[in-house]
């Protein structure tokens, strides 16, 4: 991979109280693709992903060691604020998440609270909600309550959320799982137009969609990463026989 | 058990809940209809007009009686704001320090002592405002006698903390996770996480909790009646000695003669309060359902 790494890991240890989650788990994620994290449920994935951005920070209980960097910076650095950190790595949740505001003011708090000049929310607003192919269809309904929303439109209006804040990450942890066949479909089409501007790790339990949609994939199996290679070669070339399994869906 | 039996042993259990149901809705129509009446026996006797707009509650002069009720409300409404001004920005700054920054440990020793707050017995509190905290306000202010609308305030304030503690945290420990994660991944600090994204969301539970907490300062006799000084004169500040509508009754009560205007008087007053604790919770109703929208 000649790629430049934008987020990479070296030597992580990850655990919860005594249970080890993640083992020295060593990858480097490309800058302007799509990453795949493929896996069986426990595997470690989604653990993986907020380390990213420290999610895990909230939780007294989680230990970690190793370095986890972006670009040249050491994520965990004593130093760095964890506010600091997720400006530049913003995040998609599994289920929908919207605020209970309305669609206007969803992703008008993000940049609130990031200092945004108060002159400019409404054009990042519109922006925002127009690269995540909302626009048209909330336009003239922006003060109604984001809850009204379909779960396919919410999880758009979660993406315009983070995408306003201009982070060079997104993270993505399973977004199509709570949605239909024709909502995930849009919301794909939305994440490969995310790629021209931003690294995007999509957490995903959807074989033929990390497919379709990823560049590189990395497969994982109980807190390991057994296997990290492009989309291509850890689905028709596995070099471990787990991956091979797992993609074949022959696993256990 | 065959078919029949079980049936009959289903039918007899519905009609005991059914029982239980409707005696609470008679009970509550029976207390209603009782303050109506002797309302309205008072209201034969004494002009309506007269009772909302006299500002003077004088029941003991036999030639000139007056029962305006004025006084009386603006003491009621007087101590209940100030325990109100006092114990809701407490209250919820405490259930939001429980839920979202205290220590396990924290919590687990601090939740059982703010309930046992609520257990101690108003005439308790009465003690302490007589002995503590009016000396102490009389210190303070340079004023002669402690027993007044603030005193009252405090001590009222001190006893509607733990409902609306315990009610607030509750809500603020209801709001999904995924609402507070959403905002810190937005790059939201903590302060700006509680205040914009958790309270706001907590809000018809914190709607209540201040809701139950007024209704308990409203109708709070002991405490008040002890530590307020019964002056049942136009209070011009919270320095003044106040009588409220709850003293009022519980004090007269005992000693007017039986169904003359006075005693009936005592009812409309009543009356009055049940009107304003009614008023209260429809309008936490209504507040709250205005917010549900978008939840």
């Amino acid at each position: 991979m000649t790629n430049n790494k934008k987020l990479s890991t070296e030597g992580l240890n990850l655990y919860f109280s005594e249970k080890h989650i993640l083992k020295d788990v060593a990858i480097g994620i490309p800058q302007n693709k799509i990453t795949a994290l493929i896996g069986p449920s426990g595997c470690g994935k989604t653990t993986l992903l907020r380390t990213f951005n420290r999610l895990h920070d909230l939780l007294d209980y989680v230990k970690i060691t190793g370095k986890v960097m972006i670009d040249d910076t050491n994520i965990y650095d004593p130093k760095i604020s964890a506010v600091e950190i997720r400006k530049r790595i913003g995040m998609v949740f599994q289920k929908p998440n919207p605020f209970p505001k309305n669609i206007y003011d969803n992703i008008a708090y993000g940049l609130k609270v990031n200092n945004t000049d108060p002159y400019r929310i409404p054009q990042l607003v519109e922006q925002s909600l127009r690269e995540s192919f909302l626009w048209d269809e909330v336009k003239d309904e922006l003060k109604k309550p984001a809850i009204q929303l379909s779960g396919g439109q919410q999880q758009r209006l979660c993406i315009a959320r983070a995408v306003a804040l201009r982070p060079e990450v997104i993270l993505m942890d399973e977004p199509c799982s709570a949605l239909d066949p024709f909502s995930s479909l849009k919301i794909e089409d939305l994440i490969r137009e995310l790629r021209k501007s931003y690294t995007v790790v999509i957490v995903t339990h959807n074989m033929q969609q990390a497919q379709r949609l990823s560049d590189y994939t990395a497969f994982m199996y109980l807190g390991q990463l057994i296997e990290f290679g492009t989309t291509k070669e850890i689905f028709n070339n596995p070099q471990h026989d787990l991956t091979k399994n797992y993609v074949t869906g022959h696993f256990g | 058990m065959d078919f029949h039996q079980r049936q009959k042993t289903d039918n007899i259990f519905r009609k005991i809940f059914k029982i239980a149901g409707l005696l609470i809705i008679g009970i509550l129509g029976g207390i209603f209809l009782m303050l109506m009446y002797n309302s309205i026996a008072f209201f034969l006797h004494f002009k309506p007009a007269d009772f909302l707009t006299d500002t003077q509650w004088n029941p003991g002069n036999t030639s000139h009686a007056e029962f305006g009720i004025l006084p009386l409300l603006v003491s009621t409404c007087l101590v209940t704001a100030g325990a109100m001004i006092l114990a809701i920005p407490l209250g919820i700054c405490t259930a939001a320090f429980l839920s979202e920054f205290a220590s396990k440990r924290l919590q687990t020793i601090l939740k059982p002592i703010i309930e046992m707050l609520a257990a101690i017995p108003s005439v308790a509190i009465g003690f302490l405002g007589i002995v503590i905290v009016g000396p102490g306000i009389a210190k303070l202010f340079g004023i002669q006698s402690g027993l007044n609308a603030l005193n009252g305030s405090v001590l009222l304030a001190i006893m509607s903390l733990p409902t609306i503690i315990t009610v607030a945290e509750d809500a603020i420990h209801a709001v999904p996770l995924s609402y507070r994660e959403g905002s810190y991944a937005l790059g939201a600090n903590r302060w700006a996480t509680l205040f914009k994204i958790t309270l706001p969301a907590a809000l018809p539970g914190l709607i209540a909790a201040i809701m139950l907490g007024m209704g308990r300062a409203l109708g709070e006799t002991m405490t008040v009646l002890m530590a307020t000084g019964n002056v049942a004169a136009f209070p011009k500040g919270f320095l003044n000695s106040v009588k409220t509508i709850t003293a009022t009754i519980a004090i007269e009560m005992g000693e007017v003669p039986y169904q003359t205007t006075h005693y009936f008087a005592l009812f409309a007053i009543a009356a009055v309060l049940f009107i304003i604790t009614l008023a209260v919770n429809l309008l936490g109703e209504s507040a709250i359902n205005k917010v549900r929208k978008f939840q």
